[in-house]
C-alpha cells in the first residue's frame, strides 16, 4: 500500500500489467520516452523498452487505427489521447472500427483497445483543455466508458479496462490528477496524501467495469455523478447540510442501474450531474432511465445540473463550471418540489 | 445565375457521355523497360519507378524485362482460373442481384489481376486489410464459394450472421480482415498489424488496398506516415481504377502526376505498375513482400487500371463517362491479356478456355443452388432474431439483455 495520486496509480496500473502481460503495449503523442504530457507513463518506456511503450506521431486517427490492428492480432494497445478534446480526429476509427469489430465480424476479429483520455475542466485550460466528451461516446454500440474520481479507483479499473475483451474508453479527470477537487474557485491544490481514497496497492488489483459506488450514504435524495462533480457533489451536501445519497457512477457504460435505482427508490429524490454541456448529456440518458424505473418513487422532477450549453469558457470558468452551489441551489428545488 | 468561366479550379475529366472515349494522353512506356531495384533500395531512390509504370507483358503477350517473374505455366493457369472465376462469380452475382436475390452487388471486372495476383505473390498466412473491389483475394487464397455466397445473401449460413452489405467479406480462417465501407480506415490498420507481428516475431506481413479516390481520406496519410515512421512491413496498394463512383482519379490526385508519387514523400519505396498485367501485378508485390520480410519496411503500389463496370448495382456510370471507355482502355484486359500469353507459350487454347469459362459457370450456378438451401434474404431463414443482440460486447450487459426481452426474442 503507498499514497498515490491518480497520476501514480495509473502509472502503477500500467506497470503491473505491462510486467505480467508482454502483450501490453502503451503509446501516444509524448508518451514514451518523455512519459506523457501528464506523466501517467513515465518510466515505462526506461523499463519496458522502446516497442513496450513507444513516442507515436501527432495524427489520433493513425494512433486508434494502430491500436485497432495490434489489437486484431492479440496485443493489448492501451493507447493514449493526449487531451480528449483532441480525440475528435479518431472519431471514425473509434465510432466505425473500433467499437464495431466484433460485431461486423461476428466475433471472429476483435481488438480490446483501452483508449485513456484526459478530460475535464477546472484547470484554466481554455476550450481546447478542458472538455467533457463522454457522452459522444455512450452512444456507440460497443464501447466501453470509464471514468474514475480518486486514485483507487483509477488503478484498479484501469486494470479491468486493459484485461476486457472489449474496447474502453478511458477518462480521467485531469483535475483530480493531483488532488480532489470541491469546486471551489480559486482554492489551492488538495492533495490526495489525506484522502482514504489515495491509498493505493501496489499489487494488481481490480474493480467490476459497470459498478457504481455510493460515496455518502443519505435519505433526503439521490445525486447520481461522475468524475471531478462527485467530490463537488460531496462539498455541496457539507456545505449545505441536506442528506444527500451520493453516487459515483464509475462507469457510463454499462452504467450501474441497479445501485441507482436503489437508491432512488428509497430517496424519492433525484439530481443527475455532469460537467458537460446539458443538452444530450449523458444526465439525459440518466434521468430518462430513472424515470422509467423509478417513476412511482419520485416525489419530484429529476433535476439536472450541468455545464451550459456553450463551449468551455476561459475567462468565465468559474460561472460555466458547475460548482457547489449550483449543486445547493438544485438541492433545494428537488427538496421544495 | 450561371456563370461561364468557374472561378476557382474544379479538375474534370476531358471527355464525358457523348464524347468518344479518349485515352491519348496517357503516357505508357513500353513493356519491360522498369529497372528492378534490389529490394534493400531506399524509398527515395525509388522516385523513377513512381512516375513509369512497371509493365511485364508487352504487346504481343510476351513476358520481358528485369520484372518478369518467371512463373511456371501451371502458376499462370492457375492465375487465369482464379481470374476468370472471379469475372463468372461477379457476373452471376450481379444477375442474382437484378432478379432480387440479394441487396446490393460490387463487381470487380478489370481488377482481377490486381487481387488474385497480389494474392498469390503474398504468403496465406500473410494478413490482408481489403476493400470491397478485392474479391479475387478470396478465390486465389480457395475460400468456398457457397459460404461467399451465403454471406452475400445474408442467410442462415451466413458468417457475418447479415450484419454486413454483400461483398463486405471476413475470412479470419483465411487471415483476411473483415471489410469496411467506411473508406481507407483499414489502411493505417494494416500498418497496426503489421507492426504487432513484428512484436510477436512473426514472420508474417500485411497488405491493404484502397482505391485513387480514398486517398483523400485522412487515414491514407495516417497510414503512410505510420508506414514510414515504424519501418512496418505492409505493402500499401492503391488501385487506381479511374473513378470513384462518378468522380474521375483526378479529384483525388490534384496536382500529383501519379498517386505512387505521393509515396516518394513520406520516403516510401513507391511503384506504379500496370494493374492489368498478372505478371506486373505478381511481380511487384513479391518484391515488396521480400523487401518487407527483409525488414526494409513499407512498399506504396499503385495498380494502373480500369474499372470495366459501374461502381455497384446502385451505380449507372452512363451519366458520368463515356460508353466504350472499358474497351478503349490502353491496357487490355487482365484476362485476355494472360490468356494470350499462356496461349503464346502453348500453355493454353480457346478451347480450354471456353471449356474453363463453362466449368467455372457451372460451378458457381451450383454453388448458389446450394446456397440458397440454407436460405435467403427475403424469405429465410435468416440468424436467429436474437442473435443481433449478440457480439456486441463479449457479453451482453443489462441493456442489451432488457431490449432484447422488449423485442420480445
Amino acid at each position: 500500500m503507498s499514497k498515490m495520486n491518480m497520476i501514480q496509480a495509473l502509472n502503477s496500473a500500467m506497470d503491473n500489467m505491462m510486467e505480467r502481460d508482454a502483450n501490453v503495449l502503451a503509446f501516444g503523442e509524448d508518451a514514451g520516452y518523455f512519459g506523457g504530457v501528464f506523466r501517467v507513463t513515465a518510466g515505462l518506456q526506461e523499463k519496458y523498452g522502446l516497442d513496450r511503450c513507444f513516442d507515436a506521431p501527432i495524427n489520433e486517427a493513425a494512433i486508434v487505427a494502430m491500436a485497432i490492428g495490434m489489437g486484431a492480432n492479440g496485443l493489448k494497445p492501451v493507447a493514449e489521447i493526449q487531451f480528449s478534446d483532441y480525440i475528435f480526429p479518431a472519431i471514425d476509427q473509434i465510432v466505425s472500427e473500433l467499437s464495431r469489430l466484433r460485431y461486423r465480424t461476428a466475433g471472429t476479429f476483435t481488438a480490446p483497445v483501452v483508449i485513456r483520455t484526459p478530460s475535464g475542466g477546472g484547470i484554466r485550460g481554455g476550450q481546447t483543455h478542458s472538455m467533457s466528451p463522454e457522452a459522444f461516446f455512450t452512444q456507440v454500440p460497443g464501447l466501453q466508458v470509464v471514468m474514475p474520481s480518486n486514485p483507487y479507483d483509477a488503478k484498479g479499473l484501469l486494470i479491468a479496462a486493459i484485461e476486457s475483451p472489449d474496447p474502453v474508453i478511458f477518462f480521467e479527470p485531469k483535475r483530480l490528477y493531483n488532488g480532489p477537487f470541491d469546486g471551489g474557485a480559486g482554492k489551492a491544490l488538495e492533495t490526495w496524501g489525506k484522502h482514504p481514497k489515495g491509498e493505493v496497492p501496489d499489487d494488481h488489483y481490480s474493480l467490476p467495469i459497470g459498478k457504481a459506488d455510493v460515496v455518502r450514504e443519505g435519505a433526503a435524495m439521490t445525486i447520481v455523478t461522475y468524475g471531478t462533480l462527485v467530490h463537488v457533489a460531496l462539498a455541496a451536501a457539507e456545505q449545505s447540510g441536506i442528506d444527500a445519497e451520493i453516487i459515483d457512477l464509475r462507469t457510463l457504460v454499462p452504467y450501474d442501474i441497479e445501485t441507482i435505482a436503489a437508491s432512488v427508490n428509497k430517496t424519492g429524490r433525484c439530481i443527475v450531474a455532469q460537467e458537460a454541456p446539458r443538452t444530450s448529456g449523458f444526465g439525459a440518458e440518466l434521468a430518462a432511465q430513472i424515470q422509467e424505473d423509478c417513476f412511482y418513487a419520485l416525489e419530484a422532477p429529476i433535476k439536472r445540473v450541468t455545464g451550459w450549453d456553450t463551449p468551455y469558457p476561459h475567462a468565465h470558468e468559474w460561472s460555466y463550471f458547475p460548482g457547489p452551489q449550483r449543486f445547493i441551489n438544485a438541492m433545494r428545488e428537488v427538496l421544495e418540489a | 445565375m450561371a456563370h461561364s468561366e468557374p472561378r476557382f479550379h474544379v479538375p474534370a475529366p476531358h471527355v464525358r457521355p457523348g464524347d468518344k472515349p479518349d485515352f491519348s494522353h496517357l503516357e505508357i512506356p513500353p513493356a519491360g523497360t522498369a529497372r528492378r531495384p534490389d529490394i534493400a533500395v531506399p524509398g527515395s531512390e525509388t522516385l523513377d519507378l513512381a512516375l513509369g509504370l512497371v509493365r511485364v507483358l508487352d504487346h504481343n503477350h510476351q513476358a520481358v524485362g528485369e520484372w518478369d517473374p518467371k512463373l511456371e505455366p501451371e502458376v499462370l493457369r492457375e492465375g487465369l482460373r482464379h481470374m476468370v472465376l472471379t469475372r463468372v462469380y461477379d457476373e452471376r452475382m450481379q444477375k442474382l442481384q437484378r432478379q432480387g436475390k440479394m441487396s446490393f452487388y460490387m463487381k470487380s471486372m478489370g481488377e482481377e489481376a490486381v487481387a488474385v495476383a497480389a494474392a498469390m505473390a503474398l504468403d496465406k498466412a500473410d494478413m490482408v486489410f481489403p476493400s470491397y473491389r478485392q474479391q479475387g483475394i478470396l478465390f486465389a487464397r480457395g475460400r468456398d464459394i457457397v459460404d461467399m455466397m451465403c454471406h452475400c445473401i445474408s442467410n442462415s449460413r451466413d458468417n457475418l450472421k447479415g450484419r454486413q452489405l454483400p461483398v463486405h467479406y471476413t475470412w479470419a480462417e483465411g487471415n483476411f480482415f473483415s471489410i469496411s465501407g467506411n473508406l481507407t480506415t483499414q489502411f493505417p490498420q494494416a500498418v497496426g498489424y503489421a507492426m504487432s507481428c513484428q512484436y510477436k516475431g512473426e514472420s508474417r506481413i500485411t497488405a491493404s488496398w484502397i482505391g485513387d479516390g480514398s486517398t483523400a481520406e485522412g487515414d491514407f496519410h495516417g497510414a503512410m506516415v505510420l508506414a514510414s515512421t515504424y519501418k512496418a512491413p505492409v505493402i500499401l496498394n492503391i488501385v487506381n481504377n479511374q473513378w470513384a463512383i462518378s468522380t474521375f482519379q483526378g479529384m483525388a490526385a490534384g496536382a500529383s502526376e501519379t498517386f505512387a508519387l505521393k509515396g516518394i514523400g513520406y520516403g516510401l519505396a513507391s511503384l506504379r505498375i500496370d494493374g492489368n498485367d498478372f505478371l506486373a501485378v505478381y511481380a511487384a508485390t513479391k518484391w515488396a513482400a521480400e523487401r518487407a520480410r527483409a525488414g526494409h519496411g513499407a512498399t506504396v503500389i499503385e495498380s494502373y487500371t480500369y474499372r470495366a463496370d459501374a461502381h455497384s448495382t446502385s451505380d449507372d456510370p452512363s451519366g458520368y463517362r463515356p460508353k466504350g471507355e472499358a474497351d478503349a482502355w490502353p491496357l487490355g484486359d487482365p484476362v485476355e491479356r494472360l490468356k494470350n500469353h499462356l496461349i503464346g507459350l502453348g500453355q493454353w487454347d480457346e478451347e480450354r478456355h471456353v471449356a474453363l469459362e463453362k466449368e467455372l459457370d457451372q460451378l458457381v450456378i451450383a454453388s448458389y443452388k446450394e446456397a440458397e438451401t440454407h436460405g435467403t434474404l427475403h424469405d429465410g431463414p435468416l440468424s436467429p432474431v436474437q442473435s443481433m443482440f449478440e457480439d456486441v460486447y463479449a457479453e451482453p450487459d443489462w441493456r442489451l439483455r432488457r431490449q432484447r426481452r422488449d423485442l420480445g426474442v
